[in-house]
């Protein structure tokens, strides 16, 4: 009984600091200015059923793809294993569903366990990649310091919980083959796949007292590690777990070469042509051309910041970077992301109002250096696995310096005023732009 | 002299004729020397082809590409709106380009401006003159050559047109190799961002050194191009390992035009 009051007081603990978790992540995405992205439903559902229920653009990349696969498949299947866990949890059963599923259950845990397996040599092989291979990606300079000790956690829980689910199941297999299970009279095996052989193994000389025990420390360390790794998540990179869907789901549809026209500029330029033009009436709100803080970005922009799970694949692949440039899009994302949270305290203690710091995303956290690095050649958002636009975010800070500060690099002014005055970024007269077929 | 037939669309206006297509040249066409040559090949292909084509001549301006990848979105709509003006002006359905930035401004950026046009990069154009039977390449001067062609980011990943400059090259008979990094995985030259008209910023590597050493590592005769700016960068890149006699960069355009020795 007592079993029961604690597991529903952790449980539901657990469950309402991470709704907390939510709406706060939700509101400070919504910081962000309006764009519309729920056009096309049937087209927007396909995109995330392919990429990420699918992962197809992980499969770029063969061998991460497959040991991603193991973790990804088995974090979805043992969520069925989690429904009997809180099902025993709150009644004081020991595992409910097997006298109802029979062979299938059976089958269900086997699954889990042979899932288990793979996720673990996956997680092992993670480590490795970060810590051991250190491949590239995964020890440039943002990562130094709390994003690697995330990461580490991240994989070190894992391997944590398929233990404990191997010490439960474990010993529940001893426990029955000796005859002192809760589930039956007689003496017997569960026929669990990998426990089956690993039960006697590891815990195969235990007192009844002492399978007793181990099977309780695995089957409560893998509900506290379950909730732990919940409402961890909103605090970590691994929040693409569940965001990556809907991350997904509003990715933007069209030419990737196709950057938004800003429409406060439209109307300024259709009144110089035409002091007469019909434009739609400023809401009075003084406007910023560009963006200079998170609350110039759009949502979409706010959300693919705590989508990004740091792999790192956008800054592989990203020109600058590979010759040697400061800019990092990854790193565009994690500063978004750090400087979003660092907003969203400040409204926290202010009743939900921002109060100004006197820090911008600009400046204090991403340099004009890194910004003026970009080829726009879009790589950064061909190769994110979860659809993240590091980009957009680039131009329109660009367009910020440009636009409101007037800083641009000395050539890209002289280029401005070429096109200006002369119709070319060079000093050409437009009137020779014919020339070549003279030549 | 030359022997190019080129009209411009005030010509036509005052023939009151309609071209089937108005060749778009671009700032890099009308006044980057090595440039220039693209656009003459592309000329003499549609000179040969019979296609109907007008060019604005003076009245063509900056599509404004720079500038708005630079972050000066002011610009950009100004040029946008005057260039929109003029083509309205003249009706103008089709357009044809050798830049793949003046193409994905034209056919994305200008829509929502006012401008509405069915915009194709001139490899999409010897394409679909190549389908229609308008022009036939038999092998030619690249017989057995070796070949590799370099993305343009404005045309690939931009707006995923990788088929029709490889489509068009086939013909050429050929040996079409392709470096690791090709198609959505290709490399940037490092020109794009506007990045042409500045210095770059610090790092250990020029960009265009990169991918021009990745298209050596082939061993190629050609480094073909789609781009007047990636034409810039590769040939700078391979000047830079000093294998300008060995190595041709050419455009897609100008491979046609050597092939058929027009």
């Amino acid at each position: 009984m007592i079993a029961i009051v604690i597991f529903i007081v952790l449980f539901g603990a657990g469950s309402v600091w991470f709704t907390m978790n939510v709406i706060k992540v939700r509101r400070n995405v919504l910081i962000g200015k309006e764009i519309d992205r729920k056009d096309n439903a049937a087209q927007r559902w396909k995109l995330m059923t392919l990429v990420a229920l699918g992962q197809r653009k992980m499969f770029e990349r063969p061998i991460p793809a497959i040991l991603h696969l193991f973790l990804y498949v088995a974090f979805i299947i043992t969520q069925i294993e989690l429904i009997e866990i809180v099902t025993d949890g709150v009644t004081g059963s020991h595992r409910m569903f097997l006298p109802y599923l029979g062979g299938f259950y059976t089958f269900i845990i086997s699954f889990i366990e042979i899932l288990s397996i793979l996720a673990f040599i996956g997680t092992i092989a993670f480590l490795s990649r970060r810590n051991l291979l250190k491949v590239p990606r995964l020890v440039k300079s943002e990562l130094n310091g709390w994003p690697k000790l995330d990461a580490n956690f991240i994989l070190l829980g894992e391997i944590t919980l398929i233990c404990f689910i191997f010490m439960m199941n474990g010993a529940d297999e001893v426990l029955f083959r000796n005859g002192w299970s809760h589930v039956s009279e007689s003496s017997g095996s569960f026929g669990f796949a990998i426990s089956h052989q690993l039960g006697p193994i590891l815990f195969g000389s235990l007192s009844e007292s002492s399978l007793h025990i181990v099977e309780r420390i695995g089957w409560w360390g893998h509900v506290m590690m379950v909730l732990g790794f919940l409402n961890y998540l909103p605090y970590s990179k691994h929040f693409h777990i569940l965001l990556a869907f809907p991350n997904v789901y509003f990715s933007n549809l069209l030419a990737k070469g196709k950057f938004t026209n800003l429409e406060s500029v439209t109307n300024e330029v259709k009144l110089m042509f035409d002091p007469n033009a019909v434009v739609p009436p400023s809401d009075g709100a003084p406007m910023r051309f560009g963006a200079k803080d998170v609350m110039d970005l759009t949502w979409k922009q706010l959300l693919d910041s705590y989508t990004c799970t740091e792999c790192g694949r956008c800054t592989s692949s990203c020109p600058a970077n590979i010759t040697g440039k400061l800019l990092s899009p990854r790193k565009i994302m994690m500063d978004t992301r750090d400087r979003l949270v660092e907003v969203g305290n400040i409204m926290d203690k202010n009743k939900g109002a921002f109060v100004d710091d006197g820090k911008s995303l600009l400046g204090d956290y991403i340099s004009p250096e890194e910004l003026w690095a970009c080829n726009s050649c879009n790589a950064c958002v061909q190769e994110c696995p979860v659809n993240i636009d590091p980009l957009s975010i680039i131009i329109e800070m660009r367009r910020y310096m440009v636009m409101e500060q007037s800083s641009a690099p000395t050539e890209l002014n002289m280029m401005f005023t070429n096109i200006e005055n002369n119709g070319a970024p060079w000093q050409f007269s437009q009137a020779d732009r014919l020339k070549w077929a003279q030549e | 002299m030359s022997d190019l037939k080129v009209t411009t669309m005030a010509e036509f206006f005052a023939k009151g004729e309609t071209p089937e297509v108005l060749f778009w040249v671009g700032c890099a066409g009308s006044f980057d020397d090595r440039a220039k040559k693209i656009t003459r090949a592309i000329v003499k292909i549609l000179n040969h082809a019979n296609v109907k084509f007008a060019v604005l001549g003076s009245e063509e301006s900056c599509t404004g590409d720079p500038a708005k990848r630079a972050g000066n979105e002011f610009l950009f709509q100004m040029q946008a709106m005057n260039n929109i003006t003029v083509l309205n002006g003249y009706e103008v359905k089709k357009i044809v380009t050798g830049c793949p930035h003046c193409y994905n401004t034209l056919k994305n950026e200008y829509p929502s401006l006012g401008g509405n046009y069915e915009v194709v990069h001139h490899t999409e154009l010897i394409q679909d003159l190549l389908n229609k039977g308008r022009i036939t390449i038999e092998g030619g001067s690249f017989k057995g050559k070796k070949i590799t062609f370099h993305d343009p980011c404005y045309l690939g990943r931009a707006n995923d047109v990788y088929e029709a400059p490889r489509e068009v090259m086939i013909n050429l008979e050929a040996e079409l190799m392709e470096m690791k990094r090709s198609k959505a995985d290709g490399l940037c030259c490092g020109a794009g961002g506007a990045q042409m008209f500045k210095e770059a910023e610090k790092g250990n590597k020029e960009v265009n050194v990169e991918r021009t050493e990745e298209a050596l590592a082939l061993n190629p005769d050609v480094i073909a191009v789609g781009c007047p700016f990636c034409n810039t960068m590769i040939t700078d890149g391979v000047k830079h390992f000093n294998k300008e006699e060995k190595v041709k960069v050419l455009d897609v355009a100008e491979l046609i035009v050597q092939a058929k020795g027009l």
